[in-house]
């Protein structure tokens, strides 16, 4: 519903923003819609460099895939490697890779595929010289969609591996 | 942290306990009474509901809404075409024989009568099962039990009935226990939930503050295996005893441990641990500890079910390329996949009988619930659509339950395996994951 009118890209763009509304707003934790403050959106590409904010707006907290796949596209690896560029910086950072898969699946085996997608990004982001110890991973499988809708324009968007910040900060 | 309400579950428990004591004290009326000729043929395409009618029970005033449980039973079995209350020709009295002409000439063919009444603390109910043709009793019983458990007395009727005319066993004394949602799509609670098999004595299991999934009944049905968030950690396995409520995870591994099933005699648990990208089987001793590595693959293994003589496991892989089923032994060996038709396949479950194993098929966009045998012969789809998932069997093998995502929600639905019969299981809200107990008078 939220994202039903917009192409993918732009949609994309709408939920970064957004959750940088949120994560600005009420320092949550996880990508949670319902936090949303358009409000806010405004301000967040004036987020301080290095913040949680920062990296969610200018950065880029999340990356996309295929329907039943756990291949990076191009798009990807291009959000991925400004995501181990951003983390190299600062290093004070730990994070968690959360994998999620959209609801046209299995319960069961999407909980297995979104821990593969997690597991792909973490994997790309240790080969980019990212500690290990900084990373963990953690899987959702269709249970917390970010787009609520019945068509494709919301699945691809809940067929995510999102970068959650935590500990440390600013 | 899911903490698990264990007090609402006492008065389910406790009203079983004393019901099977007194089950003790059952007994046959008509053990001397001519055999009747009182039986239907399940396969075939002519196939029609034997009309019958079940006259409210005497005695107590309980005794019309047992009556109501089992015509609402036998009508959703498919089985059965109960006459409608208001066309019953008289009221029969318990002791003497019903007016078979009476019942001939309304269309029944099979008429059942009853009496509840008070002995003590307890309610004795006994009833008849007439074969209206020849005027010969098919069956009658009699059974004690606490007042509470009044509905089970209905149960366990409705599966005698049931059983006598199909020759099957019965699968009304059941219980379901499954994911209860409410709230939004997008921030969507999902709790624990028992009841009995038509919807009655709905109860929570789990508050809600964290996900509950994929819940399975253990062999006794004093147990659920699920899966579970729990302070922020990855999803794990979990096995709490309805009775207590108290909940203990199941080994303590770095990764993700999810899709649990019992092994049939109870002493074990099947279930996938995520190790990197991949999931494999293992079996767990629940004595013991000790676990067993049963798939060894870079892919998905999960879904592992065993068949009822716990000689053999049937599971899900992608190993090659997508969702697929696939059969192995007990102790891993012989692997080999068994679905080679058109889409993805993924959910099976071995029948309690061990003819047949069901599964969510995947294909153009349309999930379907389908059955084929062991082998991977004989597939058959029992409802396709937009999405049907999870499959459970009734504990004879004769009926299913899934749930269909229908727009705002999931709900949980019944077929058979006909595909005859396809009937809403009611719930007070949203449902999906159900799982079906094993026949409670025989565990």
């Amino acid at each position: 519903m939220l994202f039903s009118m917009v192409s993918p890209k732009v949609a994309k763009l709408a939920a970064a923003a957004l959750v940088a509304a949120s994560l600005g707003a009420c320092a949550s934790k996880t990508d949670d819609p319902n936090a949303l403050n358009g409000g806010l959106a405004g301000r967040a590409g004036a987020a301080v460099p290095g913040s949680a904010q920062d990296f969610v707006v200018n950065v880029g907290d999340r990356v996309f895939f295929e329907t039943d796949s756990t291949e990076l596209t191009p798009t990807a690896v291009a959000t991925l490697d400004k995501q181990a560029g951003w983390l190299g910086r600062y290093p004070r950072y730990s994070f968690t890779v959360e994998g999620h898969a959209d609801e046209r699946g299995t319960r069961e085996y999407n909980f297995a595929l979104s821990a593969r997608r997690a597991e792909t990004v973490r994997n790309y982001l240790a080969a980019k010289g990212i500690a290990s110890n900084r990373m963990r991973t953690m899987s959702y499988g269709k249970e917390r969609p970010v787009a609520v809708c019945d068509d494709i324009s919301c699945w691809s968007q809940n067929r995510r591996a999102v970068t959650v910040l935590s500990g440390a900060g600013s | 942290m899911t903490r698990i309400l264990s007090a609402p579950l006492a008065p389910l428990i406790m009203p079983r306990r004393r019901f099977l004591t007194g089950a003790a004290a059952f007994s046959l009326l008509g053990v001397t009474a001519a055999r009747a000729d009182l039986t239907i043929t399940l396969s075939g395409g002519d196939f029609k509901p034997m009309p019958i009618a079940i006259a409210d029970f005497a005695g107590d005033q309980q005794g019309a809404q047992v009556a109501g449980v089992i015509t609402n039973n036998l009508i959703r079995s498919g089985i059965f075409a109960p006459l409608e209350k208001s066309k019953h020709p008289e009221k029969p009295s318990f002791d003497a024989a019903p007016n078979f002409g009476a019942w001939q000439a309304a269309g029944v063919q099979a008429l059942v009568t009853g009496r509840v009444s008070r002995e003590g603390g307890r309610i004795k109910a006994e009833f008849r099962l007439w074969d209206v043709g020849t005027g010969q009793q098919a069956v009658g019983q009699q059974y004690m039990t606490d007042p509470a458990a009044w509905r089970r007395v209905g149960h366990m009727i409705s599966d005698a009935v049931y059983s006598k005319v199909t020759g099957e066993k019965g699968f009304f004394d059941t219980r379901i226990v499954f994911v209860s949602e409410s709230g939004p799509k997008d921030k969507r609670i999902k709790r624990l939930a028992i009841m009995d098999q038509d919807g009655a004595n709905y109860r929570v299991l789990s508050t809600g503050d964290s996900l509950a999934l994929t819940p399975r009944f253990s062999p006794s049905s004093q147990e659920v295996a699920y899966m579970s968030f729990a302070n922020g950690a990855e999803p794990r396995v979990y096995i709490v005893d309805l009775q207590g409520g108290k909940r203990e995870a199941v080994g303590n591994f770095p990764g993700m441990s999810f899709s649990p099933r019992f092994s049939p005699d109870g002493n074990g648990i099947i279930m996938s641990l995520q190790q990197g990208s991949n999931a494999n089987i293992y079996f767990m001793d629940l004595n013991s500890q000790q676990m067993r590595r049963l798939t060894n693959t870079a892919a998905i293994d999960t879904s592992p079910s065993f068949s009822p003589d716990g000689k053999r496991i049937v599971f899900e892989s992608d190993r090659g390329g997508g969702q697929q089923i696939y059969l192995m032994d007990a102790g891993g060996g012989g692997q080999q996949r068994i679905s080679f038709g058109d889409g993805r396949y993924g959910t099976p479950v071995w029948s309690p009988k061990g003819d047949y194993i069901a599964f969510t098929k995947q294909k153009s966009g349309s999930f379907a619930i389908g059955i084929m045998k062991p082998d991977g012969s004989g597939e058959r789809i029992l409802t396709e659509g937009f999405h049907n998932e999870g499959p459970t069997w009734a504990p004879n093998g004769r009926y299913l339950m899934y749930f269909s995502e229908q727009g705002a929600g999931p709900k949980m639905m019944m077929v058979d395996v006909s595909g005859r019969v396809k009937v809403p299981v009611p719930t007070p809200g949203f449902a999906s994951d159900p799982a079906w107990s094993p026949l409670l008078s025989e565990t």
